[in-house]
């Protein structure tokens, strides 16, 4: 009976606010949009009974799917937000895989605190940590300063509100989500491998080559998707960083809802956007799956 | 000596594979070596042992080239290696941990290292199965290194290690993690893939029995310094220091002084009420230096009377039994309370048996049993 | 192996120095006493002054504030009990549906995440305000408590709770005197990742948020969109500056009990 009371408070508590709102997303991204409140139909009446139901399931309709296809703005704003994703990913990757496996190499009585350094920009807002960036990349900003300072550069570049911004922006926020998986999956190895690869005749080289991003790969997989399946929903990064150039789906839905007020578009959206990060999704679980049994 | 026995060290003419020159290494303020000669014969099995942190594994990783000498000079095959990185000596190594690569085949590990070589691609398959066969892995080739036993993974180390034919193979604690029964089959079957392949072996070992079992030289090592290099039967009869006697095997260490009596012969004086003890030594004592004696138990003698020509005889009353099955070890408490331990072979029925605890009891040994050392 | 080599030596550095300047420099202009952020006028604390005057900060930082302790609490208890089930539950009806919704809004696009709850309590009539927020954070946080709290459940010694059955406690008193004491750090460490996330949600709060309750990542957004200011900067370094203190501290004490802890056993082995 206890037992009943403890399973049943949190299932009720997700299938209340996590499965039905997502329930009534697909509904109202079924309906039509209507200067009305709510501002969409069909509405279900109950009170009409079964011929109201049958009326309600009989008004939705793909409608709103097709207008995504039709406007060019929607599709090219998933494919941008997928390619903004996939290089920021690969940037993300490069510059934390040399400071994971630099961590991973570190004295051991040094890595707890190097662990606490990447980790503490996470504790921090996100927002601050976004807006940071905006004093240093605007055109009277620290870099510019800098690099017209140091003769570099003899008129500022425009880097704020471009995607350059925005990449720069994911690096830095997401850096963390890319570092502390390859660093375990590095410091988990057994160091007598590398020195067995070099007994055997590798150079330094071919050794890291051949065992070390082998080994670590479980950690790149991992840190690959915990950048990119957010980051092809951001908001934030490109609405501060980027221009009106930037075109990323989280930032249309917003405006979709906000400005447009047209709630049914906006959920098609989020529909379509859920479909496309449930392929990420899937084989980022297939991965922690495999690495789990491996642990075993 | 026999001309068959293979014993190149007792050969001046002979070239030793590997010579440690006046070695030293120091990390930080810790002496790990301490200025260090050994040579080590070509087609030896040679055992480096030792309790943990006595440098056997520092040894071992300077042949390898994982770390330098501070001071002195490594010999292979007369040239110098020190300025030689791991991965262009003609030496391999087999890990403690085995280290055999998780993402790839026993196959693929078995051939890695013939790969760096740029093998042809026939001689390698020719090789890797001749390695397979060797170790008797071939019906494992396609796994993957969890997914075969302790015992299999051990061979593939050896298979691996051994596949570019080293002119020099390290073996750290290679039985270490293997369970005592696999520990001894394996044993038998690394010095047989030793004698197959000719080449020369050096196994680091905390194992005494592992040691004696597989070496045909035994360096006993302790505190950066070799105690004593020496065939196994010579490490154990003829130990010489207190350290090598004790580390080796079960003794009885009875400390006294030492008296010439004759020829090599010296009277012990040993303890206020007991009779002096005689032992032979070729090493001269003077009068009246103190010495310890290093007797075996199994060479002990234990009888209800006193025998009547032992030169050595003492008496006190079983304190205790060790059944151990084909041996028993009795403790055997003197009057001063000095334990003194005598082993004898059960070759009768065990109810049967001559002793019990409290029986009064005589131990006796002859002059040539117990090893006088000097302090 | 002990010592960095010159290569690591340098991405350690590069990389550190990537991930901290920026916020260096925020704090070092937020003490500038010019309006004018990029250009260093001398020192001055003057934007600290008129933070404390800002009304409308104040407020927001209080409902904030708020949000973040219901929110975490609650998402805390849901959380520990769904990683209690999940871990302990065994098998019941509809248990892949529900680690389904345990994890999926770890991985939920916020806006998603945002939009659905807002549409929920539109539907049901709910009024946008402090009650909304708490019930949306309270919902995608309890999610990341029990992923915490169920790696900390899954290595727990299960023979520790039969040992208290065996000695006469009820179900609920060997969970309350025996696995709740033992997991405390990691609900802890829950509640801390709740609070944070609570304290530094934008999207989320931005949906389910009324005119009558504004939290301060909206106050903070709504300002930077127009430009770089002195003030958030000074609000911005507050807040690294709680963080900061507050993530030193607590790593301090843990390293402090540890460091008893090992102190005591290798006392208790010399005893032997």
């Amino acid at each position: 009976m206890r037992r009943a009371v403890l399973i049943a408070i949190p299932y009720v508590w997700l299938l209340a606010l996590f499965l039905v709102p997502f329930l009534i997303v697909l509904k109202i991204s079924l309906s039509d949009t209507a200067l009305a409140i709510p501002p969409y139909t069909p509405t279900l009446d109950l009170s009409a009974g079964w011929a109201g139901i049958r009326e309600f399931f009989g008004q939705l309709d793909l409608e709103n799917f097709v207008w995504l296809t039709e406007d060019d703005l929607y599709w090219k704003a998933y494919l941008s937000s997928v390619k903004i994703a996939l290089i920021s990913t690969l940037l993300t990757l490069l510059v934390g895989y040399p400071i994971a496996y630099a961590m991973a190499r570190a004295p051991e009585e040094w890595r707890p605190t190097l662990m606490m350094l990447v980790i503490l920009p996470f504790w921090t807002s996100f927002l601050i940590r976004v807006y940071a960036w905006m004093g240093i990349l605007s055109n009277e900003g620290y870099l510019n300063q800098l690099l017209l300072w140091t003769g570099i550069i003899s008129t500022p570049l425009t880097i704020l509100n471009t995607n350059t911004a925005v990449y720069i922006g994911i690096v830095y926020t997401y850096l963390p989500f890319m570092i502390l998986p390859i660093y375990s999956a590095l410091e988990r190895m057994d160091g007598s491998l590398i020195e067995a690869a070099e007994d055997l005749g590798c150079s330094r080289l071919q050794a890291f080559w051949l065992i070390t991003i082998p080994l670590s790969r479980p950690g790149i997989i991992a840190g690959c998707f915990l950048v990119m399946i957010p980051v092809i929903g951001e908001f934030v990064i490109p609405s501060l960083l980027g221009g009106s150039g930037t075109l990323m789906i989280g930032k249309v839905l917003w405006e979709e809802f906000f400005s447009n007020r047209d709630w049914p578009v906006a959920s098609a959206v989020a529909v379509i956007l859920l479909l496309i990060l449930v392929i990420p999704i899937v084989l980022f679980q297939r991965n922690q799956q495999k690495q789990a049994e491996a642990d075993q | 000596m026999n001309s068959t026995v293979f014993a190149p060290w007792d050969d001046p003419q002979a070239k030793p594979l590997i010579q440690f020159r006046n070695v030293s290494k120091r990390f930080g303020a810790f002496t790990a070596i301490d200025n260090l000669s050994l040579d080590i014969y070509e087609r030896e099995f040679f055992a480096l042992l030792g309790p943990s942190g006595c440098g056997k594994t520092t040894m071992m990783r300077m042949l390898a080239g994982f770390e330098t000498p501070t001071e002195g000079h490594i010999l292979l095959s007369g040239q110098d290696i020190d300025p030689i990185p791991p991965n262009k000596r003609a030496v391999n190594m087999m890990f403690q941990s085995y280290a055999l690569f998780p993402h790839l085949s026993i196959w693929e590990n078995i051939a890695f290292g013939l790969r760096r070589d740029r093998m042809p691609k026939a001689e390698l398959e020719a090789r890797v199965e001749e390695m397979l066969r060797l170790t008797r892995l071939e019906q494992f080739a396609r796994r993957k290194p969890h997914q075969i036993s302790g015992g299999q993974r051990q061979r593939v180390a050896l298979a691996r290690s051994l596949a570019k034919a080293p002119k020099l193979l390290l073996l750290d604690e290679p039985l270490g993690a293997l369970d005592k029964k696999l520990r001894q089959d394996t044993q038998f079957e690394l010095m047989d893939i030793q004698e197959k392949t000719g080449t020369t072996f050096v196994i680091v070992t905390h194992d005494q029995e592992e040691a004696m079992t597989v070496a045909s030289r035994v360096a006993v090592m302790d505190q950066g310094k070799l105690m004593q290099v020496a065939t196994p039967d010579r490490i154990y009869e003829t130990p010489n220091s207190v350290y090598v006697a004790d580390f080796i095997g079960d003794v009885n260490i009875i400390e006294g002084r030492a008296t010439a009596q004759g020829d090599e012969s010296y009277r012990i004086d040993w303890a206020e009420g007991q009779p002096p003890l005689t032992a032979s030594s070729p090493t001269s004592l003077s009068n009246g230096q103190g010495c310890h004696l290093a007797i075996r138990p199994e060479k002990v003698t234990i009888s209800a009377e006193r025998p009547a020509e032992a030169i050595n005889a003492i008496q006190g009353k079983v304190h205790d039994i060790a059944y151990l099955g084909n041996l028993s070890t009795y403790h055997v408490e003197l009057a001063n309370g000095t334990i003194i331990k005598a082993q004898t072979a059960n070759t009768r029925r065990i109810s049967r048996r001559s002793f019990t605890w409290e029986d009064p009891v005589w131990l006796s040994w002859t002059a040539t049993a117990a090893v006088l050392l000097e302090n | 192996m002990n010592r960095l080599s010159w290569f690591n030596a340098v991405s350690l550095t590069l990389g550190f120095a990537f991930l901290y300047i920026p916020m260096v420099i925020l704090i070092i202009f937020s003490f500038n006493e010019s309006k004018l952020v990029t250009v260093w006028a001398g020192f001055s604390t003057k934007w600290y002054g008129e933070l404390v005057q800002n009304e409308a900060f104040l407020d927001a930082a209080w409902v904030t504030l708020r949000v973040a302790v219901f929110s975490s609490t609650l998402a805390t208890i849901l959380g520990t009990a769904a990683a209690y089930v999940l871990v302990r539950g065994g098998r019941f009806f509809g248990r892949t549906l529900f680690s389904g919704m345990i994890y999926a809004p770890l991985v939920m696009p916020e806006v998603i995440t945002g939009l659905s709850l807002l549409l929920l309590f539109i539907g049901i009539g709910l009024d946008r305000g402090i009650l909304t927020i708490v019930l949306a954070h309270t919902t995608f946080s309890m999610c990341f408590v029990s992923v915490v709290v169920s790696s900390r459940l899954v290595t727990f010694d299960q023979s520790l709770e039969e040992a208290a059955l065996d000695l006469g406690c009820s179900p609920a008193q060997a969970f309350r005197l025996v696995t709740l004491p033992i997991i405390a750090p990691a609900v802890i460490s829950g509640w801390l990742l709740a609070f944070t996330l609570s304290l530094d949600d934008l999207v989320i709060a931005s949906f389910t948020s009324g005119p009558s309750a504004t939290t301060l990542p909206i106050k903070i957004f709504s300002a930077v969109r127009l430009g770089v200011s002195p003030e958030i900067n000074a609000l911005s370094t507050l807040m690294i500056a709680v963080v900061t203190v507050g993530v030193i501290t607590a790593s301090l004490v843990t390293k402090r009990a540890m460091m008893r802890q090992r102190q005591e056993e290798m006392a208790a082995a010399r005893t032997e």
